[in-house]
């Protein structure tokens, strides 16, 4: 409703009031008049009402405003054709939609909260819960993001071009943030968190249909899908957190891992399987194929983070890769990549670091570094589970090089 | 939250082997299929063949016994099911209401028992079920 409304009177903001007046007067009319029989047609058309006033009043204004001898181009915008618009695709409005909320003039925290509140239909408290954020600070962000789309009068519209790869790319990083903040909180005390991956999914499955033809859009659909089976696996009884590798496979939702190995393919089929969310999907497939953590093809998933690194490098896709060599060929191998990290100073409070060259040193039976290392991986974890589990390796590493007599 | 919405054919109790849907029946409904797609809400669908090509198996006395038809005592069989993820039972009857269904056709909406809506003894005897989940969808 709010995206056929913004693409009639070119604003978001104005869009959203228009809705929330409509609901307003509904909640009024139907106690006393009963409800509709179709509420939802009730409200959109008493929006458009609305909405016509509103037109009216602007065209009115823009009119003084050409009197006075304005630019005719403000004209334009003023002066859609109604029928036309409310006829339109909502398809369409709901991309234009996701365009806009996902805007780069925003920063990436109006981005998110425009996204869940406008297309998600979260309400500005369930987006505060959801971040761990207070309800006036979500409001605020809200309040500004509408502001800074209508001063800079950002069009409601698809971009086109070579605009639509780096704009898709905002949308697509504002879809998996959201993700990801449900997906890591693995605490699950609160059922916000966890619903905000369902709402990732879900917008990313409705982007999926209204842009087919875009691969990364269907790599980060498998992304989420492979990532979101292993969410049952994840935890434990008692709320520790369970590594994947050590994960009860059995626990993972097969439904989901159809659905993203079927997204998958589609990404490779239209020739997107070098996109750096179908190659993190790709990756997730790995493990996703394998029925046990023995099975899985570590050199395809080094090979897939190889050709990661290529796309788009970052130390911590370094760091996987590392580990994903380590396991398909051998501890010295991954070492050797590792070893050349240790200097990247973005890496230094990163305890995943020395936990990676821990395990690896372990392995190398080069026990009285590695439990340095853990030591030092426990120490910079904030998180206390992780830190309890870092510190039983490391008292494993000093009991069994103890009673070997040489701490090498 | 998942539910399934189930389609009950009136009818479909006696419906012959090979009875499959019309045409216009099912462009209809594939239309209404891709309205769930596109929400993102639909996780998966089947049809099923008629109850006459498969077979009723009944507990007497706590032994099985296999039916193979005529099914008198049939009185309702489903037809299909839509698998949706939505955010509430609202939501789920509401996408129910939007389907084209015809005169004889009943849909029901029931939602998708979650490990977290039973308590712990019932947990603790159903500890396998995933599992088997697992392994039935392989």
């Amino acid at each position: 409703m709010i995206a056929g409304l913004a693409r009639m009177v070119r604003d978001v903001g104005v869009a959203e009031e228009l809705a929330q007046d409509a609901l307003v007067v509904a909640l009024e009319q139907w106690p006393a008049a009963g409800v509709p029989n179709n509420p939802g047609a009730w409200l959109m058309a008493t929006a458009k009402h609305r909405a016509i006033d509103v037109l009216r009043r602007r065209k009115r204004l823009e009119q003084k405003h050409e009197e006075l001898g304005h630019e005719m181009e403000e004209r334009e915008t003023a002066t859609p054709d109604i029928e036309a618009a409310i006829d339109d695709d909502v398809g369409d409005d709901l991309l234009r939609l996701v365009f806009t909320s996902c805007h780069p003039i925003l920063s990436t925290e109006a981005r998110v909260a425009l996204t869940l509140r406008l297309l998600g239909g979260l309400t500005t408290e369930e987006i505060a819960r959801a971040f761990l954020a207070s309800e006036p600070t979500i409001a605020q962000r809200i309040v500004r993001a509408k502001r800074t789309l209508a001063e800079e009068k950002v069009p409601f519209e698809v971009p086109r071009g070579a605009e639509l790869a780096a704009r898709l790319s905002s949308v697509l990083e504002v879809i998996y943030l959201i993700f990801n903040e449900g997906y890591s909180a693995t605490s699950g005390d609160d059922w916000m968190r966890p619903a905000l991956c369902e709402d990732a999914l879900r917008l990313g499955r409705i982007l999926a249909e209204l842009a087919p033809s875009e691969t990364e859009v269907h790599g980060l659909c498998a992304l989420m899908e492979i990532q979101a089976s292993r969410s049952a696996a994840r935890v434990s009884a008692t709320g520790e957190p369970i590594l994947l590798l050590e994960q009860n496979r059995a626990r993972w939702d097969r439904l989901l891992i159809g659905r993203g190995l079927a997204a998958l393919e589609r990404a490779e089929k239209l020739g997107g399987a070098g996109g750096p969310y179908a190659l993190q999907a790709a990756i997730a497939a790995c493990h996703a194929r394998a029925l046990t953590a023995a099975d899985t093809d570590w050199s395809r998933i080094a090979a897939l983070y190889d050709a990661l690194m290529q796309r788009s490098p970052s130390p911590v896709v370094e760091l996987n890769r590392a580990v994903a060599v380590g396991m398909a060929f051998g501890p010295a191998a991954g070492l050797e990549i590792v070893d050349t990290l240790t200097s990247d100073s973005s890496l230094a409070e990163y305890h995943f670091l020395p936990s990676v060259r821990g395990d690896l040193l372990f392995k190398l039976g080069r026990l009285r570094e590695a439990r340095s290392e853990f030591e030092r991986a426990a120490s910079l974890t904030r998180n206390a589970r992780e830190r309890t589990l870092l510190l039983e390796r490391a008292t494993a590493c000093a009991r069994r090089s103890v009673p070997a007599g040489q701490p090498n | 939250m998942r539910f399934m919405m189930l389609m009950i054919p009136k009818g479909y109790e006696n419906a012959k082997p090979g009875t499959v849907p019309d045409a216009k029946g099912v462009a209809a409904m594939m239309k209404y299929n891709e309205s769930l797609q596109k929400a993102g809400v639909l996780l998966a669908l089947d049809g099923l063949h008629p109850l006459s090509m498969g077979a009723r198996v009944s507990f007497p006395g706590g032994k099985a016994k296999v039916t193979d038809g005529p099914f008198a005592e049939a009185k309702e069989v489903l037809g299909g099911y839509w698998l949706i993820q939505v955010k509430s039972k609202e939501e789920a009857i509401e996408w129910a209401t939007r389907c084209p269904g015809s005169e004889n056709e009943i849909l029901e909406v029931r939602q998708v028992q979650e490990m977290s809506d039973f308590p712990a003894d019932v947990k603790a005897a159903a500890a396998g079920f995933a599992e088997m989940q697992g392994r039935s969808k392989r």
